[in-house]
């Protein structure tokens, strides 16, 4: 067993057992800092991928921004340990089975179609970064800056969500 | 070299996973955070598919799932915050004002 399918199988296992983590927690924080484990471990497997800039962006708006917005939340929400409520009839009984039947087929299928990848050779050691920066900024120019506006969009959102409303005096 | 498959079917167990999370949990914050949970899923099977044509074109579509999740998180958690100012209460079960 050669040293990347041993550190692909660490990171792997880090990675589930991070999420299993995330179902299992009954408090909010330690379900964010379970998924905080598992996007470091993908980041990993993006590392060992070759895929240099999505690591580095993983680990810093995902792990960095996303997950500390979240801790941020539910501090200042003061969230506490859920309270067990009945779930819905139907989700308790067939919510598992069908769950699992969804994670297998997912498998079976999208294994299934690497058949025709195999073909592809792995050739290039480009520079990855450089090459990634080119497609971003020539053949998907018009995409990115849709996404800017989307993050525009996003902010003026946020704010009119989170603002109280002035008229409406509390007691 | 590692099989790309390997990473496709580790993809489609964390997607699973944050569906599972998704039906069964009841608090608001954990099933959002589950969502970017999936999001990650299908990020992993973007960047296996990308190394294993040797394009790149899959790395570009992970950076724009990063934006939208992102602008997402923004959104939600706002949204997050006037539920709990308006039911005092995150469970999900509360928040049922479309119930017969």
């Amino acid at each position: 067993m050669n040293a990347p399918l041993i550190i692909f199988f660490v990171l792997a296992a880090m990675a589930i057992l991070g999420a299993i983590s995330l179902i299992l927690q009954s408090h909010p924080i330690h379900s964010a800092l379970s998924l905080i484990v598992v996007m470091v471990a993908l980041a990993g497997l993006y590392l060992l991928m070759g895929a240099e800039f999505v690591a580095a962006v993983q680990i810093i708006v995902y792990g960095g921004a996303i997950m500390v917005l979240f801790v941020f939340v539910i501090m200042l929400l003061n969230a506490g340990v859920e309270e067990r409520t009945n779930v819905s009839k139907l989700a308790g009984w067939a919510g598992l089975p069908l769950a699992i039947a969804l994670m297998g087929f997912l498998a079976a299928a999208v294994a299934r179609s690497t058949d025709r990848v195999q073909a592809a050779a792995q050739t290039g050691a480009t520079a990855p970064t450089k090459a990634l920066a080119g497609l971003l900024f020539q053949e998907f120019v018009y995409p990115f800056e849709l996404t800017s506006f989307l993050i525009l969009v996003a902010i003026i959102g946020a704010i009119v969500l989170a603002q109280r409303e002035k008229e409406k005096i509390r007691p | 070299m590692i099989p790309t498959h390997y990473y496709l079917i580790l993809s489609a167990i964390l997607f699973g996973l944050g569906v599972v999370a998704f039906i069964f949990r009841r608090n608001i914050i954990t099933i959002f955070m589950s969502i970017e949970l999936m999001l990650n899923a299908v990020n992993l099977a973007f960047v296996a598919f990308s190394q294993a044509w040797n394009r790149l074109d899959g790395q570009v579509f992970v950076l724009f799932v990063i934006v939208v999740a992102a602008a997402e998180a923004a959104v939600g958690l706002g949204i997050i915050i006037l539920i709990q100012r308006n039911r005092q209460s995150l469970n999900v079960e509360r928040v049922d004002l479309l119930k017969l």
